[in-house]
């Protein structure tokens, strides 16, 4: 369907529905990771944290966020 | 005089690097590092428990970067692109931070090294600004090319990583340190204390170890025999040890002067 309500997005591999518009920012606080330290990475390129607030989420976007864990 | 170690124009007073991975809970980690009085630890990069992390414990809390370097490595990549993604996703989870190990693997089997990617990778990202510590091969020529590549540090290993079999070629390690100015650190394959005593008397710069240390009985007692271990060999490095003599015995205690032998 042409104008769709939602996007399909996929985050960390797992596929997600949402409505937009819908940035970084938001993104990250509808999945309780508002204000954790994390790096996200999207469609293969680095989203800064300074560009969080204004890189909307499009259709088809993968998205990874990642964080720092125990390692040699 | 201190005796400073330098990577990528910073010193460091330790020449004990420690991972972070397979420890028992944060807590460890923490008084393991403490105790083993390393400044940098290696960290790796993964993703985020979605929906299952809203008082899960960070690393980042139990190992304030204010108080460490952080080395995030890219363990598990098994091509440069995967290696140079990890680690700009590293750099931006932690604020512009460009020191970073990178391996790139050879087989999930032996963990191995493979060169021609690892050193398509160091390319890259030197271009990119980053200040690249090189997991890789014991072979002092593909040593030479990451020098020639603008790394800032050589690390190849003694043995397998986590295989704790210690120094297995100490010749080629020697070789690598003759070969390359720059800082030469053994990268695993550490056991016990004395595996990183025989690489710092060997003359290397310092000594990385995740295994060793997490998968000791007493971590935190290893992590404090590590500390040990690396100071002893350095320090007998820069003492400069006698030579070996097969068949010159030569007693430590005056050879005259001793009493008369018993009349028979």
């Amino acid at each position: 369907m042409h104008n769709s309500p939602v996007i399909r997005i996929t985050v960390n591999g797992k596929a997600h529905s949402l409505e937009p518009p819908i940035d970084v920012s938001a993104l990250l606080a509808s999945l309780e990771l508002a204000g954790k330290k994390v790096a996200v990475e999207r469609n293969g390129e680095i989203v800064p944290r300074s560009a969080h607030a204004n890189t909307l989420l499009a259709d088809g976007d993968a998205l990874e966020v990642v964080i720092a864990v125990g390692g040699g | 005089m201190q005796d400073l170690l330098t990577i990528g124009g910073k010193t460091y007073r330790s020449r004990l690097l420690i991972g972070t991975g397979k420890y028992r809970d944060f807590a460890q980690t923490r008084a393991a590092v403490e105790a083993s009085g390393a400044e940098i630890v290696t960290v790796a990069i993964r993703r985020t428990n979605i929906g299952q992390n809203r008082n899960e414990p960070s690393l980042l809390e139990a190992l304030p970067p204010s108080r460490f370097t952080y080395l995030p490595n890219t363990a598990g990549c098994y091509t440069a692109a995967d290696a140079v993604r990890t680690l700009r996703l590293a750099r931006e989870l932690l604020d512009g931070h460009d020191l970073v190990k990178l391996e790139v693997l050879g087989d999930p089997h032996t963990l191995y090294p493979n060169m021609p990617e690892t050193l398509k990778a160091t390319e890259e990202l030197v271009k990119d600004g980053f200040k690249v510590m090189v997991y890789c091969s014991d072979d002092p020529i593909q040593a030479q090319m990451l020098e020639a590549a603008g790394c800032v540090a050589i690390m190849p290993l003694a043995s397998l990583i986590g295989s704790g079999m210690g120094i297995l070629n100490p010749w080629n390690l020697q070789l690598i340190i003759e070969k390359v100015k720059l800082p030469v650190i053994v990268d695993a394959g550490v056991g016990t204390a004395s595996d990183a005593t025989i690489a710092m008397e060997l003359g290397c710069d310092g000594v990385l170890m995740n295994t060793a240390v997490a998968a000791a009985r007493d971590p935190v007692l290893m992590a404090k025999a590590m500390k040990k271990g690396v100071e002893a060999g350095r320090e007998a490095f820069l003492a400069g040890r006698m030579p070996k003599k097969l068949y010159s015995a030569s007693p430590s205690s005056p050879t005259e002067g001793k009493i008369a032998p018993k009349a028979a």
